[in-house]
């Protein structure tokens, strides 16, 4: 489904704020797969699902959905295939305009979008149905401005909208971090049980080690822009919580132990 | 009544109303501070005032007013995404650039009067009352104009718009092209602007080459008294208020200017406007502690 090939990224080459933010990484995800992503701090994850999703252009590699090659379409044109949830609740939707006006947006995800009419009646029973898999009564809100919905309901809101139009790759930049933990359990269960409804293949970064083993059949981590570690389901089985801590403390340990045998040199 | 100042500033209103609405789409909706606005502005009123000059049909040069506009701020657009130049910056380039092309519609002078010469008003004045043409047709092309950007920015392509103008990012997320909607949205704008200028100058009966400067200022003060005043929770409240501020901005002007204050004066009194307006809510906020005040753009 989800072809990355030895992608690298490298913001303000040649200044003196150059970093390499993505070195070499591979990635393969199939049809209906779920892959949860963690790290630490500037480890590439969120730069990993913005170079897929399109934000920038990558320096090196390649990057497939399905057969096609997207590594020259923009943004824009990639949103026909991805569907998107950002850590800030206030980035998904547009405040200004009410919820029914926000999902009518996210129907034409990937479609012509022309002079007729955005919110139809029709459209509105389906949204009614869509709402309600939220169980947060936004249903009876249709009209209501979206900047008056508290930062868990604009993400599960905003997480409706990705998956709308059911797209072909679901990611999820950390969605449930900027929540406190008891709205963010609640996007979690939304998170998984729409993944699960409609099959979505998906790549959802977290911090939260416990949603990260939970959630999905995979697990990969990332350190310095590479993928250091890639679990798969039975092997994320056999692993508790501190396995992974411990596992992180040494994935990277061995990159600090590298660079001091580079430094000996 | 028909000839006192506060009717002629009704009259004001509307037209300049219009140009109001094009100021709504590129600063509010779109939240593009676009400059461009005191050139197509002229550039309206430079287009009608030559076409009539060379006695040909007023509503031609209206019409080809509206176009221009729309080409104007279809450049703004091109030099915003495609070159990637600043908002203010490209409006300001736009501004200048359009001043030596008005001073070339006008036929290189600064002033084109059009005494005793057919406009669109004289036309309508034919059939309705002379005195009421300008209010009638006013009160028509206002209406008509804030009732299609009610529909429009309901459509898909108006709903895009209204995004790109919102969230961005959300908006590329969404399959938006949103450089095609900035570029959309400033040719509208700008039509809008230059066809209120087509009007205003058959109104004031000559186009004058600097008859747009501060009109940006002048919109966007119309656009917050609009708003302070109506209110802006819905899409039909906030046009109705965009068009009521318009009306209100004129009618205070009419009356600083019969408590004494000199014509040369009016700019410094509307840019003091502004200020206040976006003051005000500092202000409260500093009076009310523990309120946050969304910034006023």
């Amino acid at each position: 489904m989800l072809q990355v090939k030895g992608i690298s990224k490298t913001f303000n080459p040649g200044g003196v704020n150059e970093r390499q933010a993505l070195d070499g990484v591979d990635l393969r995800l199939q049809m209906g797969e779920v892959v949860t992503v963690i790290g630490g701090n500037g480890a590439g994850k969120s730069t990993l699902l913005n170079a897929i999703a399109g934000v920038y252009k990558v320096d090196t590699g390649s990057i497939n959905i399905d057969a096609e090659e997207v590594n020259q379409l923009p943004e824009y044109k990639r949103a026909s295939y991805i569907g998107r949830v950002f850590q800030d609740p206030m980035m998904g939707t547009a405040a200004s305009m009410t919820i029914e006006e926000n999902l009518s947006i996210a129907t034409k995800r990937g479609l012509r979008r022309i002079l007729k009419r955005g919110v139809k009646r029709k459209d509105r029973e389906f949204f009614c149905d869509r709402l309600r898999l939220l169980g947060l009564g936004l249903e009876d809100r249709l009209t209501t401005r979206v900047g008056l919905l508290s930062g868990g309901q604009r993400q599960a809101l905003t997480l409706l909208m990705a998956t709308l139009n059911t797209p072909k790759l679901l990611l999820l930049d950390e969605h449930t971090a900027s929540l406190d933990p008891h709205t963010a359990e609640k996007v979690v269960e939304l998170t998984d049980m729409i993944i699960r409804k409609y099959q979505l293949t998906t790549l959802m970064v977290t911090h939260n080690m416990e949603d990260a083993l939970c959630i999905g059949t995979r697990t990969i981590m990332m350190n310095d822009g590479r993928i250091i570690l890639d679990l798969n389901d039975a092997q994320r089985k056999n692993t508790s919580i501190p396995d992974l801590m411990e596992m992180f403390k040494k994935a990277s340990g061995f990159a600090m132990a590298d660079d001091k045998m580079l430094l000996a040199n | 009544m028909t000839s006192s100042i506060w009717f002629g500033a009704l009259e004001q209103g509307l037209l300049y109303g219009i140009m109001v609405l094009g100021v709504y789409i590129t600063f509010r909706v779109l939240d593009f501070p676009d400059l461009t606005v005191d050139g197509s502005f002229t550039l309206g009123g430079a287009i009608a005032a030559r076409i009539i000059m060379e006695g040909l049909d007023p509503w031609l040069g209206t019409a080809l007013a509206l176009v221009f506009g729309l080409g104007a701020g279809l450049v703004t657009g091109i030099l915003h995404t495609r070159l990637r130049i600043a908002p203010l910056l490209a409006g300001i380039l736009m501004m200048i650039g359009l001043y030596s092309i008005n001073l070339r519609v006008m036929g290189g002078k600064a002033m084109l009067p059009l005494l005793r010469l057919d406009t669109i008003y004289t036309d309508v004045a034919r059939v309705v009352a002379s005195d009421w043409a300008v209010l009638g047709l006013g009160v028509l092309v206002a209406a008509a104009a804030a009732y299609l950007l009610y529909v429009f920015l309901q459509t898909e392509m108006g709903l895009a718009l209204r995004a790109t103008g919102d969230n961005e990012q959300m908006s590329r997320s969404m399959g938006v092209n949103t450089d095609s909607s900035k570029v959309m949205g400033l040719a509208l704008g700008n039509g809008l602007v230059a066809l209120s200028g087509a009007m205003v100058a058959q109104y004031q009966a000559y186009s004058d080459v600097g008859m747009g400067i501060g009109m940006i200022v002048v919109g966007l003060a119309s656009v917050i008294m609009g708003e302070v005043v109506f209110g802006n929770r819905t899409l039909a409240r906030t046009l109705v208020a965009v068009l009521a501020g318009s009306i209100i901005y004129r009618e205070v002007i009419a009356g600083v200017m019969r408590m004494g204050l000199p014509t040369s004066d009016l700019k410094l009194f509307t840019a003091l406007l502004v200020i206040a307006a976006m003051a005000s809510p500092m202000i409260t906020q500093k009076l009310k502690p523990g309120k946050t005040v969304e910034r006023v753009t």
